[in-house]
């Protein structure tokens, strides 16, 4: 996967994951681009498209869209799948999450994802094993460090 | 404000968005974001030593500003002191910082990548995972050149634990793709490989990516993987839905996991194991059957887990290209596929059954779904479903179903979408070319591309239009008639002007006999469009009017008194100005004969390869087009003959007159007059190589080849000249012989061009030339040719010919040359025969007539009755008369179905004259031909080579 975007019914870009190097001109025109392409579409077209020389895989959910963009030899469905399980993450950490969870807890967002996806590729599938390691570093805040290293050592 | 931050909220961040999305307008927006930057530059500039808490608030307010869209030129330094942080928060959200930010200050790298190094070796897995995190999300080469021989060792020691592991696999992956000279190969690559062994389904999930990449450059080093990763499919393939835990997603056991182990194994060939091989097709096999199993949910989440699944086992299938049995059924399930309700379903069913066309084993299933196909192309809503159908019906076009498809495209055309037009335009012309079975098909498809979508249609195609017709003599009187027609439109393309203006301009003649068409209503047509079109389209118009000129010498008044206007004469184009001022110089000053030889019709154009295909190609990359290439193996003898360049082709934009290949005739006006004279003078350094037969006027010299050489089709070449003067000879693999010539009274010149088709060089290469019989034409190489051809090259060979008395055997032309160590030996027919001598005779009805009556001794009569070998056009036939040399005679025969032509044969003896007619039965596709010469060998001979044409 080269890139990953989330954002709103208006256009407004909500979370932006680059898995390629580029300049940032270079991702503000892709992120342009996109966005009008993608919410120029009817909601019953196919989730993806030909756009440059990758695929685009999109899948909107309430207000947001999901977008990633994949070379030419990956496979879409898949693709709609690890979209539909980081939602689900998202979903399971906010609780019934929306479009506000997002915004307000952006860098939590972030988080997650790396947690699923590092460097484009999925590093782990497992809901519960993601989430235990959002949940445990969510413990770890309060926790003073020396504690952390004794628990681990 | 909405209370919904979680963990440790942090509350002025919180505040801060709420502003931000209270802002009525992007000023508002603006003034807030600079209200807050200048209150955070105060708190890092102050003299107060802030809390981690208040800096890792700030930071995080920063990377919001960024993400918003604005630049940030500060605070790097504090995210940077957050990463030695002894709070998690706080350096996670330093890392986040860093990872969205980074620049390359080198100052600020080395200090990232001391405190990753720290948080490597400290041995606490979450500070290890936000380093990976971080060096897999910045990938920068300085990280690769500070841990690239780190990660390998974390990766496969024993005690890491697996997430670290998942991450140090992806880590290493993103540094090997932005720096893979950094990544060394080393005795951690076949521990990696095991790692598909491990037990832990993530970290198999994550190592296999990496594996994946690795494999690509390096598929000898993991070749062990193949094994090991058709064990693991087949473990997951065969387990119960519930075996696998939270890898199974929505009922499909570990779906992420089995797509990678598929596209792994797409970079290697079938396995070469029996056993190994066995176990991956019935995983294979299972998956299929799979498939028709009913849903365990009635998820998408479900089918779309599991169809990724098979899409990859179908790639895999289609990648082997070797398991009939496996093609034919995934062609079915697409089959099956692209009536499904899903949109998404439909699409990749036309994406993948693209790639399955081009295989020989599924290539007739994948045809029998054309309806379905064609169905999609008309009916789908979505454009890029459309497309995809497009794509699909280009890929399954062959001879049989050539025809239907491209119908189908060009009305699609009419309303497709302006994304795709180009495209679409591209594809219709060259599957027009290619599978053209009659050429009469392959102009009218063209011109109604032009017609549809003038627009969308690149030079390329218009040019090859032209390059088609042009070499194509057959096509030709046809393409006249149809670019003729189709300008009567009141609104026409303008590229389809400029196929009008070169076509007549070369071929204008061959429809002029009809007064619907007669040469001032052409030149009328054409300049009724001038007007409106561009410069360039001018440009070419100006010389099809000098052309027409030529070809018509009564046009010859109206179009100098166009080009003398003063719009064209002093046109503020340099371009248009010149043409109009040098065409009516040349066509006041010039003789007949200069203008004729000045605007000869274009010779033909070398074959290559179609510049559409190129052109397509450079469109949707290589690759994108394999599909016409299979085919070019498996159909060939298509239009363009899947040839090799030979040579760079002047583009037909270039000049309608051609001038490159019209200065040789120019450069030697003098020796055409004195033919006889040069003859001795020039033949003499003639190395024996060029051997000649010119020892005596008389001489009966022996044909010089065993006439079991003779190319067997070497009549059936010969009588392809018989009408025209310029095109290609001979081709095979490695040679390719054009000729170009000339006659006048009872001189000729020829000019052969032999081509190289190859890349190797062709030594020792001769050639002869020898008239066999009594010798009745005097043929005289004037230069002999290089010995050496180099692969690509050209050379040219001139041959001078005299006719002395009335021939019926042509002259023989020898090659012999060395081709990679073999000896090529090849004889043909030169295509000289004895109409080439023909002078035109105009004569009224009654002169006509009286001569017929007085040729009426039986043996000057020679006649045959035969079956029509081609089609019956009138133009087509009027342009073969004409090509014969002989003059069309108007208004002769009383029944005007007939054709009478009048000629007289210059050899240096004698003069002969001959009247023709040719009488076709269209009914019975019969004709009569007649001939009566003053010389009954001439009728016998003449009889026997026009008997061929028709």
């Amino acid at each position: 996967m080269q890139f990953m975007l989330l954002f709103s019914r208006q256009g407004k870009l909500r979370l932006q994951k680059w898995y390629v190097p580029l300049s940032d001109k270079e991702k503000k025109k892709i992120t342009r681009e996109l966005v009008q392409t993608v919410l120029a579409r009817k909601p019953k077209m196919c989730s993806f498209l030909e756009w440059r020389d990758l695929k685009v895989v999109y899948k909107r959910y309430a207000s947001l869209y999901f977008c990633c963009a994949i070379e030419e030899q990956d496979n879409e469905l898949i693709t709609l799948e690890i979209i539909h399980r980081y939602v689900e993450l998202l979903d399971k950490y906010f609780g019934s999450v929306c479009e506000l969870d997002i915004i307000f807890n952006f860098e939590k967002a972030y988080f997650i994802l790396d947690e699923f996806l590092l460097g484009g590729e999925a590093q782990e599938t497992s809901k519960k094993t993601v989430l235990k390691a959002i949940e445990q570093a969510d413990l770890l805040q309060e926790v003073r460090p020396h504690v952390v290293t004794l628990h681990y050592e | 404000m909405p209370a919904v931050s979680k963990g440790d909220g942090m509350r002025g961040l919180a505040v801060f968005i709420s502003d931000i999305r209270n802002c009525k307008s992007k000023e508002a927006e603006i003034k807030r974001i600079n209200k807050e930057l200048a209150n955070i530059r105060s708190k890092f500039k102050g003299d107060k030593a802030l809390d981690g808490y208040s800096k890792k608030k700030y930071v995080c307010k920063l990377l919001f500003i960024f993400l918003l869209g604005h630049d940030i030129d500060f605070g790097h330094m504090e995210a940077v002191n957050l990463l030695s942080s002894n709070k998690y928060t706080e350096k996670q959200i330093g890392y986040l910082f860093i990872s969205v930010l980074v620049n390359s200050n080198s100052e600020l790298i080395r200090l990232i990548n001391n405190a990753i190094k720290n948080d490597l070796s400290s041995r606490n897995p979450t500070f290890m995972c936000l380093a990976l995190h971080c060096i897999a999300n910045v990938g920068s080469r300085e990280m690769a050149e500070a841990f690239a021989s780190e990660i390998p060792r974390i990766l496969v020691a024993g005690d890491t634990m697996d997430s670290v592991k998942q991450s140090a696999a992806l880590c290493l992956l993103r540094l090997y793709k932005t720096s893979p000279d950094l990544v060394l190969m080393g005795e951690w690559t076949s521990r990696v490989v095991h790692l598909l062994n491990d037990q832990h389904m993530g970290v198999v999930t994550a190592a296999i990516s990496l594996i994946t990449c690795l494999s690509q450059k390096n598929p000898d080093e993991f070749k062990t993987c193949v094994s090991l990763a058709v064990s693991r499919l087949s473990r997951i393939v065969s387990s119960a839905s519930t075996d696998l835990q939270d890898y199974t997603y929505y009922f499909v056991p570990a779906p992420w996991l089995s797509c990678k182990l598929l596209r792994l194994l797409q970079c290697y060939p079938p396995p070469e194991d029996g056993a190994v091989k066995g176990r991956l097709v019935e995983c294979l096999e299972t998956i299929l059957n799979k498939a028709q199993e009913p849903p365990k949910s009635k998820k998408v989440q479900h089918s779309n887990a599991k169809n990724a699944i098979l899409f990859e086992a179908i790639s895999l299938i289609i990648h082997y290209d070797s398991e009939p049995n496996l093609l034919v059924r995934a062609c079915n399930q697409l089959g099956q596929f692209l009536q499904h309700r899903e949109t998404n379903l439909r699409y990749l069913a036309l994406e993948s059954m693209c790639t399955l066309a081009s295989s020989e084993f599924s290539h007739e299933a994948v045809k029998t779904h054309i309806e379905t196909v064609i169905n999609a192309l008309k009916t789908e809503r979505d454009v890029s479903v459309r497309q995809r159908a497009a794509d699909l019906l280009y890929a399954m076009c062959d001879r049989s179903n050539a025809k239907q498809i491209v119908a189908e495209m060009l009305s699609y055309l009419e309303t497709a979408d302006y994304s795709i037009r180009e495209e679409m335009v591209l594809k219709v012309a060259i599957l027009a070319e290619k599978y053209a079975v009659d050429y009469s098909w392959y102009v009218d498809t063209i011109l109604n591309l032009i017609r549809i979508a003038g627009d969308y249609v690149s030079e390329e195609v218009w040019y090859r239009v032209i390059q088609i017709v042009i070499n194509r003599d057959d096509v030709q009187g046809y393409a006249a008639k149809t670019v003729f027609e189709a300008l009567q439109a009141p609104a026409c393309h303008e590229n389809m002007v400029k196929v009008g203006g070169y076509i007549l301009g070369e071929f204008g003649n061959l429809i002029a006999g009809d007064p619907r068409s007669s040469p001032l209503v052409q030149f009328n047509l054409l300049h009724s469009k001038f007007h409106l079109c561009s410069v360039p389209t001018r440009a070419l118009l100006l010389s099809a009017y000098i052309k027409f000129i030529n070809l018509f010498p009564e046009t010859k008044a109206t179009i100098q008194e166009v080009l003398r206007c003063d719009s064209q004469i002093r046109n503020s184009d340099v371009e248009l100005q010149q043409r109009a001022v040098e065409y009516l110089k040349l066509s006041s000053i010039a003789s007949t004969d200069v203008l004729a030889t000045v605007l000869e019709e274009m010779p033909p154009f070398p074959e290559r390869e179609s510049s559409i295909l190129a052109k397509l190609k450079k469109k949707k990359g290589p690759g994108a087009v394999s599909v016409p290439e299979l085919d070019d193996k498996r159909e060939g003898g298509e239009l363009n003959g899947g040839a090799p360049p030979i040579s760079s082709t002047p583009s037909p934009s270039a000049d309608l007159l051609g001038i490159r290949s019209a200065a040789p005739i120019g450069a030697t006006p003098t020796s055409t007059g004195s033919l006889l004279v040069d003859v001795f003078s020039e033949a003499g350094p003639a190395a024996p190589s060029a051997a000649v037969n010119d020892d005596g006027f008389l001489s009966s010299a022996p044909p010089s080849e065993d006439p079991d050489t003779l190319l067997s089709e070497a009549d059936e070449l010969l009588n392809k000249f018989v009408c025209k003067n310029n095109g290609v000879l001979f081709e095979n693999q490695l040679l390719q012989i054009g000729i170009k010539s000339e006659y006048r009274q009872n001189l000729g010149r020829m000019y052969l061009f032999y081509g190289n088709k190859t890349s190797v060089q062709f030594a020792s290469f001769t050639t002869t030339v020898s008239c066999p019989g009594e010798l009745q034409s005097h043929i005289l190489s004037t230069k002999p040719v290089e010995p050496l051809v180099e692969g690509g090259a050209q050379i040219q060979q001139v041959l001078n010919i005299e006719c002395l008395t009335d021939f019926s055997e042509a002259p023989l032309l020898n090659i012999k040359f060395r081709y990679g160590g073999a000896l090529q030996n090849l004889s043909l027919k030169l295509p000289v025969t004895i109409n080439k001598f023909f002078q035109p005779t105009e004569m009224t009805s009654h002169d006509f007539f009286q001569r017929w009556k007085q040729l009426s001794q039986p043996q000057q009569e020679a006649q045959k009755i035969f079956k029509a070998n081609h089609g019956m056009d009138t133009e087509v036939l009027k342009a073969k008369l004409l090509g014969l040399g002989t003059a069309l005679l108007d208004d002769v025969d009383p029944n005007p179905e007939n054709y009478v032509c009048a000629g007289v044969i210059q050899t240096k003896g004698q003069q002969v004259g001959c009247l023709l007619r040719l009488e076709p039965n269209g009914q019975a596709q019969m004709y009569r031909l007649t001939l009566r010469c003053s010389k009954d060998s001439v009728s016998m001979r003449l009889c026997e080579l026009l008997a061929q044409q028709f």
